[in-house]
């Protein structure tokens, strides 16, 4: 048993080499000067850089930019703009809005835990074909133990954001990396035995961001505001709808499928005379 | 009806003949809410009611009570409550402090998730040591999610000489009233357990144990760990606001990479 040593030697301070703000003077971000150093970042170049401490160049970043861009969709029956436009319409907070939009993000049907599993598989796999393993061999295996993320879609197979972020990689040529050509022999093999498990945008950012050099923990950093920009339009214009009137429910709206009606009996206290 | 419909198998809402938007009556799982229930159900009657679909037995009620007040206040030095205070400090809204404390109490150490994988743990291994012992010592996945890879076996409290005084007391109250056979089972082997997870049992690990003999799932767990603990995250939010940022400890920071520095 380890006992409390690493609590009792933490207490009180926090050694760091992220960061300190000299309130008054200046401030340090992951060991430069933010304001000598690196006031020429874009938001950007500084989140990346604030993720992984290594610096991207401009086609780079500019991948980067475009990946969140391009999925910046502001239609507020999507589940977290939905929460978005519906806290704008109950006349919540902005923060408090993007904050629970940005954290429900982390789904299982969209957003984040397709993005990390996504780049998990692509690298664990792209080191399995690198040993001279086939890529139907490494569909198989995973397959046989969970599914694949990345390929399928919920609402329509085809992704409408494939096509122009790979056109831009191909401008930038940042479209030749290993991780983005197995990705599309993945698919090649998927949809073979399914032609609706096309790519989709979690599998083509995955591969992107693993061939800028990305970690599985540092794409799973870069993804959570990807989904960001869309969310403040429907918090605003939920906001500016009268109040409740984004997609309200009415009790025709709920569909009871449970218990028939039944009379509650009020629980007899287990120390009163008659319940013995 | 509607041409979009919420399926929904918890609640029926009757409207007022005039306007289909206004309730006239709620029934939970049947029961009218606030035709009968109101004034005769308790919380934890209501609270039980909502996850397990039924109005609980009377030692299951004694047990969720139970748990209601050994959970309502982990007390400031939690992660969970630390970061409802940081929002209460510095002036946050109120949803805030409890988002913080969501947020911060949901994880793998102390958190519901370590609850969540604790009755897994349960439902797996149940009463048998020797199952407990396999599971235990079987190698973490490798594959990625976005849960970080466990650092210590949930239920179990990685910075513990022994189980606390308010563990102990917490595991045989709950025992004593008998919701179960986890916590019983839990307090004869506690010492046999720790053993074998090379850790002192945690509040996380009872909690584990009372959520599955209680019959819920490890996720409705989860879901009521987080719930449980808001109490004590929204009052020391507030008494800091009240305390004031100049009163609420800032600490040090040791920055081992200072570019003043290391220009000199």
């Amino acid at each position: 048993m380890r006992g409390p040593k690493p609590l009792v030697e933490n207490a009180g301070r926090l050694r760091t080499r992220m960061g300190q703000a000299f309130v008054g003077s200046r401030a340090v971000f992951r060991g430069h000067d933010l304001h000598a150093d690196l006031r020429h970042m874009d938001w950007l170049e500084l989140f990346v850089f604030g993720i992984t401490g290594r610096r991207f160049d401009a086609k780079q970043l500019r991948l980067l930019h475009a990946m969140w861009v391009y999925t910046s969709y502001p239609d507020a029956r999507l589940w977290n703009n939905r929460v978005a436009a519906l806290a704008g319409s109950a006349r919540s907070t902005p923060a408090l809005g993007m904050s629970a939009a940005m954290g429900m993000s982390e789904a299982v049907v969209y957003g984040g835990h397709p993005c990390v599993r996504a780049i998990d598989f692509l690298r664990q796999a792209q080191q399995q074909v690198r040993q001279g393993c086939s890529v139907e061999d490494v569909v198989a295996r995973e397959l046989a133990q969970r599914r694949i993320f990345g390929y399928g879609r919920p609402i329509n197979a085809v992704d409408e954001r494939l096509p122009w972020l790979l056109a831009l990689a191909r401008d930038l040529g940042l479209d030749q990396g290993e991780h983005l050509r197995l990705a599309r022999e993945v698919e090649r093999v998927l949809v073979a035995g399914d032609p609706r498990l096309k790519m989709n945008y979690a599998a083509l950012t995955a591969a992107l961001a693993a061939d800028l050099g990305l970690s599985v923990g540092e794409f799973h950093h870069f993804q959570v505001p990807m989904l960001l920009a869309g969310m403040v339009p429907c918090f605003i214009e939920g906001g500016q709808r009268a109040p409740g009137t984004v997609f309200p429910l009415s009790c025709k709206h709920l569909a009871y499928e449970g218990r028939d009606k039944r009379r509650w009996r009020a629980r007899v206290p287990s120390n009163s005379p008659s319940s013995s | 009806m509607a041409s979009e419909t919420i399926r929904t198998r918890i609640w029926l809402e009757e409207p007022e003949p005039d306007n289909s938007f206004a309730t006239r009556a709620a029934y939970c799982h049947g029961y009218d809410v606030y035709g009968e229930m109101l004034g005769n159900a308790s919380w934890s009657d209501m609270l039980y009611l909502l996850f397990r679909g039924e109005a609980p037995a009377p030692e299951q009620a004694a047990v969720l009570d139970a748990l209601a007040v050994a959970f309502a206040n982990p007390g400031p030095r939690d992660l969970a409550v630390h970061a409802s205070m940081c929002a209460g400090a510095g002036g946050s809204t109120a949803a805030a402090s409890l988002i913080a404390a969501l947020a911060v109490g949901a994880g793998q150490h102390s958190g519901a998730r370590e609850v969540l994988l604790g009755m897994q743990l349960w439902i797996e291994c149940g009463t048998e040591l020797d199952a407990w012992r396999r599971r235990l010592s079987e190698a973490p996945s490798d594959v990625a999610g976005i849960w970080p890879e466990a650092e210590h076996p949930p239920g179990f409290d990685p910075y513990a000489n022994r189980a606390s005084m308010p563990v102990r007391q917490v595991l045989s109250c709950l025992a004593r009233l008998g919701a179960g056979p986890c916590l019983s089972w839990l307090e004869a082997h506690r010492p046999a357990l720790e053993a074998v997870a090379g850790k002192p049992l945690s509040l996380s690990g009872v909690a584990a144990a009372a959520f599955v003999d209680l019959g819920l799932t490890p996720e409705q767990g989860e879901m009521l760990h987080l719930l449980l603990r808001l109490p004590g995250a929204a009052v020391h939010a507030l008494e800091q606001r009240q305390v004031g940022h100049k009163d609420f400890p800032f600490f040090a920071l040791d920055l081992e990479n200072d570019p003043l520095k290391e220009a000199a």
